[in-house]
């Protein structure tokens, strides 16, 4: 050997400079926006919950790898981003420990009993939040008011569930709504702001437009079609996008790489599924909101998705010949 | 112009800047240097020697002669006395029984050699004096020239496709041969045209040389039936069946070969070698070679003489500046690598890339992440990532099922894997363990029909 440090290889000798951490710190950036605005709107207290959250699933996974004596992965930023997903998901009138409880659940049961990142079947922060959701109700729809204050309010997706004409008339403005200024889970309320993180997402090539496009124009026309309150069908319709945790979980959650399809088509499925069964629980379900369990239930079809969506390969032989060759 | 091209692919840092600048240097060997012919330089059956140890062989006197109907003779690029036969090391890391013939230095050229008009030639002499020139498909592939060149009886041709893309990375001697040697190109063409006068001429060159797409056209601007496309600079755009989809808009069918969507397609320098060959009567003897990386001392172009060890060249061109730390015969997309310079350049030989430890850098693989990228970017429309799975499962039927066999082996989905995952090798290995496979069933049937 005349070179003694020569590197035998596979091809290709080059690869591009995207990572698995490059694209977890890229999700991270662009839910900053709406974690500020969180912040913002709920104080300091919010900011505590987020970083307890982060910090417990980020723990969570290195003991649990530590424990069954795999690589310590939590440098590729995964658990940094499901830590913080399940934060913008809990009320800011949650308690400490809650948000604990959530990320554990959702690292270890979720995700690393799955088999790690990437082999998850659902999105483990909804798991987490679903979790919670029936463990302890009470603390995860105690919903306050943006403010110093922490006053105890409806949301605005449980006032149009209720559909009481006096209540119905404290809803507030469209502009609220958009804007952050209403009651919700910390990261969930500015729809403003999860549409620019959105945005850097799908320019930076992170996520395809397909599946929030889809999601959110499922919504848009099935709740024209179907209109709860008010006189202007396409206000109200506009409205629904803005409530409730359709902007998060159709741009960060419904996108979730492993439990949400590979194919284009099968991303289009998704969109449509998300979008029709979250409208259906919002307007004849028994829960206010229903885009956590839309996505849940979504993701179970996914390998059905992904298998009935393949893309058609290059030179594809018309099916009769597939079929004679084979 | 517009610029056309194919679905999908990837779009490396092309690294051309380094050496597209510098004009064609020849380097002929060193006076006494043992110059190497391996019988295996194409695809199909080996040649065998018709010189023996102690002839005096001169500038292309053939000295080795095809067997079979998918092969190619080979010629000396030297003149000297045969020493040796012995196997030596190609570029592609195989050991190929070679002619040694140990160079003169006087470069005396066969006396048997002459220019030829092509107008005068009826088209089973045109083959037959590409077939006696040597030529195979310089792109790479190694495909003997004439057997592409006279396709199935029946077959209509109606395009031939030059294959000026040059897509991987860092390499530029085709680009060079185009912007130096453009008038034997189109001259060339023009014999492949003879022997299909009804089909249209296209070469295809990456929008990223606007100046050879500049010059060809304007050489070609008077040729009847010939013309140049521009092609979007994409990788693998030089992909045989992307060429063409990208310039016809046709597929070729899974399992086929260009010929049946009517294109015949030829590398730049295997149509500038047809023109050598037959009117200035000199067969494949030299091949334009391409030098680069942050390790090369004198990253360049080089006319180099086929049989010449890669270590004479480097020796020639002031060898490393740095410690190569990776050493790839061909482009960085595809080209596999080497462990020494003493190997022997052949036809299909095209660059050597000399990485430093830096740009050898190997990422670590992890876990799938999902994220869609390789199937996003797949030329072929192949799931990589399910692919690889399948293949890690050990289910061989699952991959045949899953159109792995389709796979070019292009590597643009490890390319592109955020994980860094291997998934470009998995497949290629697996496509020998099912080639072997098949193999050996055929191999059974034949056996249990006797």
């Amino acid at each position: 050997m005349d070179y003694p440090n020569i590197t035998i290889s596979a091809t290709p000798h080059v690869r591009s400079k995207d990572s698995t951490q490059s694209i977890m710190r890229d999700v991270i950036i662009a839910l900053m926006p709406a974690t500020i605005v969180g912040v913002y709107r709920f104080g300091i207290k919010a900011l505590l919950l987020i970083i307890i959250s982060i910090a417990s699933a980020v723990i969570a996974e290195a003991v649990y790898q530590k424990i069954t004596k795999q690589k310590v992965t939590i440098s590729d930023l995964s658990a940094v981003v499901t830590g913080l997903l399940l934060a913008m998901n809990i009320p800011s009138s949650a308690p400490w420990w809650l948000p604990m409880v959530g990320s554990a659940f959702a690292i270890i049961f979720a995700k690393q009993l799955f088999g790690g990142i990437g082999q998850n079947f659902i999105n483990p922060a909804l798991a987490g939040r679903a979790f919670l959701l029936c463990s302890y109700p009470t603390l995860m729809t105690a919903w306050v008011a943006p403010g110093p204050d922490a006053i105890s309010v409806a949301t605005p997706l449980a006032i149009l569930k209720e559909g009481n004409p006096e209540t119905l008339s404290s809803l507030p403005s469209l502009l609220d709504a958009a804007m952050g200024n209403i009651g919700g889970c910390i990261g969930e309320t500015c729809a403003i702001a999860l549409i620019i993180g959105g945005l850097y997402l799908i320019a930076k090539g992170i996520i395809s437009w397909r599946i929030p496009v889809v999601y959110l124009a499922t919504v848009f026309v099935l709740s024209l079609l179907l209109p709860r309150e008010g006189s202007n069908a396409v206000y109200d319709a506009v409205y629904e996008l803005m409530i409730g945790g359709v902007m998060l979980g159709a741009f960060f959650m419904a996108t979730d790489y492993a439990s949400s399809p590979i194919t284009p088509k099968g991303q289009i499925i998704m969109g449509l599924g998300c979008g029709i069964i979250t409208v259906l629980i919002r307007v004849y379900g028994g829960y206010p909101e229903g885009v956590s369990y839309s996505i849940l239930i979504m993701n179970l079809c996914v390998p059905l998705i992904d298998r009935f969506t393949k893309p058609t390969i290059f030179g594809a032989l018309p099916k009769a010949k597939e079929a004679k060759k084979a | 112009m517009q610029t056309l091209t194919f679905k999908r692919g990837v779009h490396p840092p092309d690294g051309k800047a380094l050496t597209k600048d510098a004009p064609i240097k020849v380097i002929l060997p060193k006076e006494d240097s043992e110059l190497f012919f391996p019988m295996s330089q194409h695809i199909g059956a080996p040649c065998e020697p018709i010189v023996a140890v102690g002839d005096y062989v001169k500038v292309g006197q053939k000295i080795a002669e095809a067997k079979g109907f998918v092969s190619s003779p080979i010629f000396s690029s030297i003149s000297g006395t045969v020493t040796d036969i012995r196997p030596m090391l190609t570029p592609g890391g195989a050991m190929s029984p070679s002619i040694v013939i140990k160079n003169d230095g006087k470069m005396e050229k066969y006396e048997g050699l002459a220019p030829k008009d092509y107008t005068k030639m009826t088209n089973e002499e045109i083959i037959a004096a590409i077939k006696e020139g040597g030529i195979v498909g310089l792109g790479g592939a190694g495909f003997p020239t004439q057997v592409k060149l006279a396709p199935p009886p029946g077959t209509k041709i109606d395009h031939i496709l030059v294959n000026a893309a040059e897509c991987e990375p860092y390499l530029t001697c085709d680009y060079r041969l185009m912007l130096e040697q453009g008038e034997k190109l189109v001259k060339g063409l023009q014999i492949v045209q003879k022997l299909f006068p009804d089909a249209k001429a296209v070469i295809g060159i990456e929008d990223n040389k606007p100046d050879a797409i500049a010059h060809l056209s304007e050489l070609c601007k008077d040729v009847p039936n010939m013309e140049v496309a521009a092609l979007k600079a994409k990788f693998p755009q030089g992909s045989e069946k992307h060429l063409i989809k990208a310039v016809t808009g046709r597929e070729v069918p899974s399992g086929a070969l260009p010929a049946a969507v009517g294109c015949i397609v030829d590398n730049v320098d295997t149509i500038i070698s047809i023109y050598n060959a037959i009117a200035e009567g000199m067969p494949l003897v030299r091949r334009i070679f391409t030098v680069t990386g942050g390790a090369a001392a004198n990253p360049g172009n080089y006319e180099i003489r086929i049989g010449m060890t890669i270590k004479d060249l480097m020796d020639q061109i002031g060898g490393f500046k740095a410690d190569p730390a990776k050493l790839i015969a061909g482009g960085p997309m595809m080209g596999p690598t080497m462990y020494t310079l003493d190997a022997a350049t052949v036809k299909t030989s095209s660059a050597l890339i000399c990485f430093t430890a830096e740009e050898a850098f190997i990422p670590e693989e992890s876990n799938c992440i999902r994220c869609g990228k390789c199937v996003e970017h797949c030329p072929m429309g192949l799931m990589p990532f399910m692919l690889n799975r399948l293949i890690l499962q050990k289910n061989d039927d699952g991959f045949v099922k899953e159109h792995g066999m389709d796979c070019i082996e292009c590597g643009s989905c490890s390319y592109i894997c955020p994980a860094k995952r291997q998934l470009a090798q998995s497949i290629r290995a697996q496509k020998k363990i099912e080639g072997a496979r098949r193999a050996a069933a055929a191999a059974a049937a034949k056996a249990a029909a006797k």
